[in-house]
């Protein structure tokens, strides 16, 4: 080891290896060579006193751990920077671009005392969000149910989307993703968030995902934090005016792929 | 869904290491306000560069962005005094102390060491202090010191020694225990 000198040297040459034993940078056989020497040399025997000592005094210093109101303004400040999934995931790889979603979540409109509140549990998601991707995932497994799943059986979104004209009170957007392996295969209506949303269903292989769709109270555009929950996972974003709350069984890379999907422009 | 395909995210990865961030940052800043600005450049550094890192290290990666961060935050103030963590007496460190324990006295004894504690090592020089606060509180080994601190091992030691031989003779001058 190179020793440096930017400080008066020990007055033995082995001090610095009474130190590294203390932390636990020997082995056992230089431990013991170090044992040996240190029995026949005062200064080195002073100087475990004395880094003894000053390791009881540091044992004395708590570790401070960061404060609630300092980590819900980093996480919003890191939300706030978030890049956009595309910027992120250029030339990295994909599953890495796929974790900037829970960041960019509840949108930095979303509030410090909001991010407050989530700030003990990062994956905790938007206000009330828990308890509504559970009502998500519940409602995918009743639409599993025999007879459950459309109302409307077509691979057509141009027969899907006017079925829902006069069922309810919006417009939903009805996107076809055969091409990319997600055949769009109806809809229906169901019920969430206290209200009639529509339901678009889509098959990924033997796979069905449940794409709900309402209008959002608030305009701004966001990837929420995505989850699993049951074995069932969950994706959330705000585009356009519209809530979307995707969820399947299918593996988390593919529901996130057809999230993007739907996110693209 | 392989949990694989989710581990590598910022959030799993680096934000578990928000606490050694926020500690080196108070330890190398002059009061609470500075440190939170260098923690929240760096994490945003570190949000910014995740995508590039490689490492298998992460919070020695994370450190080494903090330690670069607040150098670069005191390189700005140069001029404005740097150290005195000290003076900031009624820190909460105390009453986390305080109640831990249930023997008042002895706990108000504790508190007031700990608190002269963290003044000797807020009085070190910061680069003695970065290293100690690596090796005591992150426990990071002298090759992580080292890589974090961008310092040749040898110096890492004797910085360390030089670190703790002035703590404990700042110590015995205050009479502590």
């Amino acid at each position: 080891m190179n020793r440096t000198t930017e400080y008066p040297a020990p007055d033995c040459d082995k001090v610095l290896l009474v130190q590294a034993e203390l932390d636990g940078e020997l082995d056992a056989a230089q431990a013991a060579a170090l044992e040996a020497h240190r029995a026949t040399c005062p200064i080195c025997q002073a100087a475990q006193t004395q880094l003894l000592r000053a390791r009881a005094l540091v044992r004395v210093e708590a570790y401070e751990t960061t404060p609630d109101d300092v980590r819900a303004r980093v996480m919003a400040r890191l939300r706030q920077v978030a890049p956009e999934p595309a910027a992120a995931a250029r030339g990295t790889a994909r599953g890495r671009a796929r974790g900037w979603a829970w960041l960019r979540g509840p949108g930095f409109g979303f509030g410090l005392g909001a991010a407050c509140a989530a700030a003990v549990s990062l994956l905790v998601l938007l206000p009330g969000g828990s308890d509504l991707a559970e009502a998500v995932v519940a409602g995918h497994i009743r639409a599993l149910q025999p007879g459950h799943l459309e109302d409307v059986a077509s691979t057509d979104q141009h027969t899907v989307k006017p079925w829902f004209d006069g069922r309810i009170n919006f417009a939903p957007p009805v996107k076809d993703f055969a091409a990319q392996g997600f055949p769009l295969k109806g809809g229906r209506l169901d019920y969430l968030d206290d209200r009639p949303v529509a339901a678009l269903v889509y098959q990924r292989d033997k796979h069905i995902i449940n794409l709900y769709v309402w209008p959002a109270a608030a305009a701004t555009p966001h990837l929420a934090a995505d989850r699993t929950i049951r074995g069932y996972n969950v994706v959330h974003w705000v585009a356009d005016g519209m809530n979307f709350w995707a969820v399947s069984d299918v593996e988390r890379n593919q529901l996130d792929d057809f999230a993007a999907l739907w996110r693209m422009p | 869904m392989p949990p694989s395909s989710r581990d590598d995210t910022f959030e799993r990865v680096v934000l578990p290491h928000l606490d050694a961030a926020y500690n080196l940052a108070r330890w190398l800043m002059r009061d609470r306000e500075s440190a939170e600005d260098v923690l929240q450049e760096a994490m945003v550094r570190a949000l910014t560069y995740f995508a590039s890192f490689k490492g298998v290290n992460p919070r020695a990666w994370l450190l080494q962005i903090v330690r670069n961060t607040a150098y670069g935050s005191l390189a700005l103030h140069r001029g404005v005094e740097t150290v005195p963590l000290a003076g900031e007496s009624d820190e909460p460190i105390a009453a986390e102390l305080v109640s831990a324990d249930d023997n008042p006295e002895l706990a108000l004894l504790r508190s007031r060491e700990a608190r002269q504690v963290r003044e000797l090592i807020a009085g070190l020089p910061v680069e003695l202090r970065e290293t100690l606060v690596l090796r005591e509180f992150e426990e990071f080994s002298y090759k992580e010191i080292a890589d974090a601190t961008q310092t040749p091992i040898g110096t890492v030691m004797s910085r360390l020694w030089r670190a703790r031989q002035l703590l404990a003779q700042a110590a015995a001058a205050e009479g502590l225990p």
